[in-house]
């Protein structure tokens, strides 16, 4: 079965609960292969668990998911994951390349240990990001770029044909951003399949092919021009127009047209 | 995570204490059993409160072992003509009896079976580490990715808290529950201090434990005093001492630091 004739990434129905109170009601989509999505809403929005219960992290109350027609379990090794910065400790006594070699844990086998052939894939991944010098530091030493970078070449390690990413762009530098982007974007050339939480809503009319906009519900998914407009992103926002107009203003300011459907 | 060790650690009493009102006898299978059972219990109850009530795990932790070990009290003192145990032993332990046990004896030396028994739970649990490394790497530095690559960290998880009951029920008559709380916790404490690195952090640790157990034995004999304490007053100093001459984060070395960068600054100023 090759990634091509089947969809990375379909969902039905998904429905997912905390504490009993729902945060994500019945989504649906169908993401075709070779595209970099994202997936925009406001906070509390449920962009993050919308990820984590597509991967089993968060167990949904109904609907279902499948990966290259798949159940999750069954195609775990196809799909590569950037967890928020902020959900590990950065304390913990291992160093970068310890880091980056947990991305090959899915392709080594059980009572194994990563060989040397695991350890190239891994420096090759870390030079991809600029962080090679840095594969013997402690994690605690890295500034917050540093450490996303070092998080996309785990992800990379993974050698996946799914990738999941929760907001890797949230408080990094801006040449950490461009670097990132840039990688996602040779990926999607290659093929692979991205979607990507994302907070900036004045970058994301470039970044993406493809945007899930998600507020609870799925408002809209498709391509980036058909979705990303006036109307649509208001309805997502709940009608906060300050913001919105704002952003308008960057963008005319920019010249990058923000369709105005009114 | 680290005061786990400590709920569960109380909280095997009510376990073993059942187990001895049943069967009434000290054999190690029924130990086993009833340690297991006790931590399970525990370490699902913590979870239980801390998500059916939003209660901070650590908050849900103090009312678990508190109350399973107030439960093994009561057993105990209500039961205590039926039940062989000895509170006192329980809580301190005693490492001198061990001798006193029957042992068995291999290439003609008498090994008390207290020994045997610890001596195959550091083999099994070594085993354990050696196999199960990576899968308790990632889940204890990122239980997201480790849930995503398929790692059963539910699996991993509760697996290693059995393999800690385990421990300390065998820790329970050489140094009791309370010292078993040091010992778990101040070896990686104080090897932390020391390297970055897990591996030689788990490396350091068995060679501090040993320490601790060499140097304690030694100071409760001339001190003429309990063992268990010993031991672990003698770990605490090895933790100070690591904490002012350790290499990295030493509190010497920051002391040199902060002198010269005064100095230096001081010879800026005058110049």
């Amino acid at each position: 079965m090759s990634p091509e004739n089947s969809i990375p990434l379909e969902i039905h129905d998904l429905t997912v609960a905390y504490h009993k109170k729902p945060v994500l009601y019945g989504v649906d989509m169908e993401v075709p292969a070779g595209k970099l999505v994202g997936i925009i809403g406001p906070n509390g929005a449920g962009k993050s668990t919308l990820i984590k219960s597509i991967m089993g992290l968060v167990p949904p109350s109904s609907g279902w998911v499948k990966i290259f027609g798949e159940t999750y379990r069954k195609n775990a090794k196809r799909v590569g994951y950037v967890p928020q910065r902020e959900s590990v400790d950065w304390d913990f006594p291992v160093n970068v390349m310890d880091v980056v070699l947990m991305g090959r844990f899915g392709h080594i086998g059980l009572f194994k240990r990563p060989g040397r052939k695991d350890r190239e894939i891994a420096m090759a991944c870390l030079e991809k990001v600029h962080m090679a010098p840095y594969a013997k530091r402690q994690i605690s030493n890295l500034s917050g770029g540093q450490q996303q970078r070092v998080f996309l070449a785990r992800a990379l390690a993974q050698e996946s044909d799914l990738y999941f990413l929760d907001e890797p762009f949230a408080g990094v530098d801006a040449a950490t951003e461009s670097a990132i982007i840039e990688i996602l974007t040779e990926l999607r050339d290659r093929g692979k399949t991205l979607l990507v939480v994302h907070h900036d809503l004045t970058t994301a009319k470039s970044y993406f092919d493809m945007l899930l906009l998600l507020n609870m519900r799925k408002v809209n998914f498709g391509p980036t021009e058909k979705v990303y407009t006036y109307d649509k992103l208001q309805k997502t926002y709940g009608g906060r127009l300050t913001i919105l107009s704002e952003i308008a203003e960057t963008r005319t300011k920019q010249s990058s047209d923000i369709p105005l459907e009114k | 995570m680290a005061l786990v060790g400590d709920a569960i650690s109380h909280s095997l009493l009510p376990g073993i204490a059942i187990v001895f009102l049943i069967s009434n006898s000290r054999s190690t299978g029924l130990m086993v059993t009833g340690a297991l059972g006790a931590g399970l219990v525990t370490v699902w109850l913590i979870e239980f409160i801390h998500k059916k009530t939003r209660v901070k795990p650590d908050a849900a932790l103090g009312v678990t072992f508190t109350t399973l070990f107030s439960i093994g009290v009561i057993l105990i003192s209500v039961f205590a003509d039926k039940v062989d145990l000895d509170l006192e032993c329980v809580l301190y332990g005693e490492i001198g009896f061990i001798y006193f046990e029957d042992g068995k004896s291999i290439f003609g030396l008498e090994v008390p079976r207290p020994v045997i028994r610890m001596a195959g739970t550091l083999l099994f649990v070594t085993l354990l580490l050696v196999l199960f490394y990576k899968e308790m790497l990632v889940t204890s530095f990122d239980s997201g990715l480790a849930t995503s690559l398929g790692i059963p960290t539910g699996w991993v998880y509760y697996g290693l808290m059995m393999v800690l009951s385990l421990v300390i029920v065998f820790s329970f008559e050489s140094v009791g529950a309370i010292m078993v709380i040091a010992m778990l916790i101040m070896p990686s404490v104080t090897a932390a201090l020391l390297s970055d690195r897990l591996p030689h952090i788990l490396v350091m640790t068995v060679s501090f434990s040993s320490f601790y157990a060499l140097s304690g034995l030694h100071l409760a004999s001339w001190l003429n005093c309990s063992p268990a304490g010993a031991m672990v007053v003698s770990g605490f100093a090895l933790f100070c001492m690591v904490w002012a001459l350790s290499p990295r984060r030493g509190l010497i070395l920051l002391g040199i630091k902060k002198y010269r960068h005064k100095k230096a600054e001081q010879f800026a100023r005058e110049l």
